[in-house]
């Protein structure tokens, strides 16, 4: 083969490698910047008739119905929050929830909140040591206001803004 | 309050996409490469495609074809960039071995590349196995002793009569006759996989623990001296192997391996400090009453003093790294038959002579993107202990090259272990396959959004 050919075969096998190295940072960026696509869906709920949880089109939209976030103060998962959309979220010890709770007071389905017309409702899934709402044990489906402290076991939660 | 030990949860609930089609075609992509590596090495060495390439393609993307399908079918959500980018470092380390099996003179008779394209397909075979046989990776942590068992069971076999046998100084293998042929096999290799499991299932039960019982010396946070239990028997054990079974690499690997857990677990850097006292008194010791470790220091610090003695090894490879230069000579035109062991431990010295600087930082930010991937799944796995399984892993695979790429380089010195995926050798490939399955594993479960999870469990 022709000194030429080498040489082309060479660098080119180089751009190649390259091309995908690139090729697969450019996969990882899209993965790490997918939030994107949910944070455009959010605000569109408001063009479904079933989905009063999160109004932004409203700003004066009813004061415990708009809560954005569960956020948890207290336990082994301090500190974090989720976003909260147009789905019930499930807490408990199961990977299967949507807040998993490391701890042994929990159960694995613990509780359940879900967007209401009125707000967020809580409900206790059964669980052993009770799911409470400032001071009262949840029984049935409760409203929770904004900023009313929810205890899980260890841990501690409130709807925010 | 109680909670600065918990490992930190990345609580999320957008819905990531499952990423298959993505993945298929990055997998295409580095078959691609890798046909494109051993058909340069044909075309450049023989002038003509080898019969060794039709099966190359016929096996090796076959193979790919087989993993993939599997994930569609069992971990439809992990992932999509870990697979491909595996892929390409063993279809590399395939061409590279068919290209060293060519220099050779005369011809082996059975070249090494066919062996090690037969251990990829049992790779691939165990890849799927562990993907049907986990579907759950939380249901190893009922296994955390077992693990631990095993693992050292695992490591003590090559010390034991009859089956261990020691080949080039480290007794780290075991031979076993079947049906007249006889293999070797690194049961270390295994061993590493097994005893992550029982660390991440340990860690999950004890971190609280060992986290916060302290108490305070010297302005530093000090654990209690009874929890300092876990790593002294760390420590002792890894001393073992490399007393008994000289092999410092695999010896550095679990030590360094535990020591990171622990710190990723408890997020204390007092273990760090620990570990860190701990290995510079194993180390000093070490290379004090052994000649081994005497000499492998020597040669790091002077390969040339004797370069065609004890430092032949280095000596060859830094030359193949310096001809490589820039860009490398090209795939089958340099002379990497030079250094000593080019298949197995110093595979990176080949790949460094024929592409050259730039391929060998390509190659090293695939091992990056494989780290970050799987610690990128431990920040969003949802429970702890697939948070420290994931994250061991993962940082098994980058002590593993560091270990072995540093030493190879002269940055530190030379211990001996293989670079996952590249190198020619049965265990190492066939139990990183196993590895990557496990991260795979974890990774669906921590992509999976909550709606498909709980349909699951509804079904």
């Amino acid at each position: 083969m022709s000194e030429l050919t080498l040489t082309v075969l060479r660098l080119g096998f180089l751009v190649l490698l390259w091309t995908f190295v690139l090729t697969l940072a450019g996969v990882m960026r899209s993965d790490l910047f997918g939030p994107r696509v949910t944070r455009s869906r959010t605000p569109k709920p408001a063009g479904r008739a079933a989905s009063p949880p999160s109004k932004p089109a409203k700003p004066k939209g009813g004061r415990k119905g708009n809560a954005r976030t569960l956020t948890v103060l207290e336990g082994s998962l301090a500190g974090t929050s989720v976003t909260l959309g147009t789905t019930p979220i499930t807490i408990g010890r199961s990977a299967a929830c949507t807040v998993v709770i490391d701890d042994d007071y929990a159960s694995n389905h613990h509780a359940r909140i879900s967007p209401h017309e009125s707000g967020w409702i809580i409900e206790d899934l059964g669980s052993t040591n009770g799911t409470y709402v400032q001071r009262t044990r949840v029984s049935g489906a409760m409203t929770v206001p904004l900023g009313t402290p929810i205890r899980i076991g260890k841990t501690i939660m409130e709807l925010r803004k | 309050m109680s909670t600065t030990a918990a490992i930190p949860a990345a609580v999320s609930t957008r819905a990531p996409k499952n990423r298959r089609g993505t993945e298929l075609a990055l997998l295409f992509f580095a078959y691609g490469i890798a046909l494109a590596a051993f058909a340069q090495v044909d075309l450049v060495v023989l002038d003509e495609l080898s019969t060794d390439f039709t099966t190359f393609a016929i096996v090796f993307g076959v193979g790919l074809v087989i993993a993939h399908g599997s994930l569609r079918w069992l971990a439809p959500y992990a992932d999509p960039i870990l697979l491909p980018a595996v892929s390409l470092l063993n279809g590399l380390g395939l061409a590279m071995i068919h290209r060293l099996d060519l220099a050779e003179d005369p011809s082996p008779p059975d070249p090494d590349y066919v062996a090690q394209l037969g251990w990829f397909v049992l790779g691939v075979g165990l890849f799927v196995a562990v993907m049907l046989l986990v579907r759950d990776h939380r249901v190893l942590q009922r296994y955390t002793y077992t693990a631990m068992l095993v693992g050292l069971l695992l490591l003590v076999l090559p010390l034991l009569p009859f089956i261990g046998t020691e080949i080039n100084g480290a007794r780290i293998w075991i031979q076993l006759s079947l049906g007249g042929r006889s293999f070797s096999f690194q049961p270390a290799e295994i061993a590493k996989i097994v005893l992550i499991i029982f660390f991440a299932g340990y860690l999950v039960l004890k971190r609280d623990v060992l986290a916060l019982a302290r108490s305070r010396v010297m302005g530093i946070d000090l654990p209690r001296g009874r929890d300092l239990g876990p790593i002294l028997v760390a420590w002792a054990a890894s001393l073992a192997v490399l007393v008994f079974q000289r092999d410092l690499g695999t010896s550095l690997l679990f030590f360094g391996l535990f020591v990171a857990m622990l710190y990723i677990a408890t997020e204390r850097r007092s273990w760090i400090f620990i570990g860190g006292l701990l290995f510079a008194g194993g180390a000093f010791v070490a290379y004090q009453l052994f000649d081994h470790v005497q000499l492998r220091v020597g040669i790091w610090l002077d390969p040339f003093a004797d370069e065609s003695g004890d430092g032949f090894q280095i000596a060859q490879s830094l030359y193949g790294f310096a001809s490589g230069g820039v860009l490398g000579v090209g795939l089958g035109q340099g002379h990497p038959d030079f250094v000593p062991f080019a298949k197995t431990d110093f595979i990176m010295a080949a790949f460094g002579e024929e592409l050259g600087l730039t391929g060998v930082m390509a190659l090293l930010v695939l091992y990056a993107i494989i780290i970050e991937r799987g610690m990128r799944t431990a920040v969003a796995c949802r429970d702890a202990f697939g948070k420290l399984l994931a994250a061991g892993l993962s940082t098994a695979v980058g002590i593993q090259v560091f270990v072995v790429v540093g030493g190879v380089m002269k940055l530190i010195p030379l211990t001996g272990l293989t670079t996952p995926f590249l190198s020619y050798g049965g265990s190492s490939l066939i139990a990183n396959w196993a590895l990557v399955a496990l991260l795979l594993r974890v990774s669906d479960a921590a992509r999976r959004p909550p709606e498909a999870a709980r349909r699951e469990v509804a079904a």
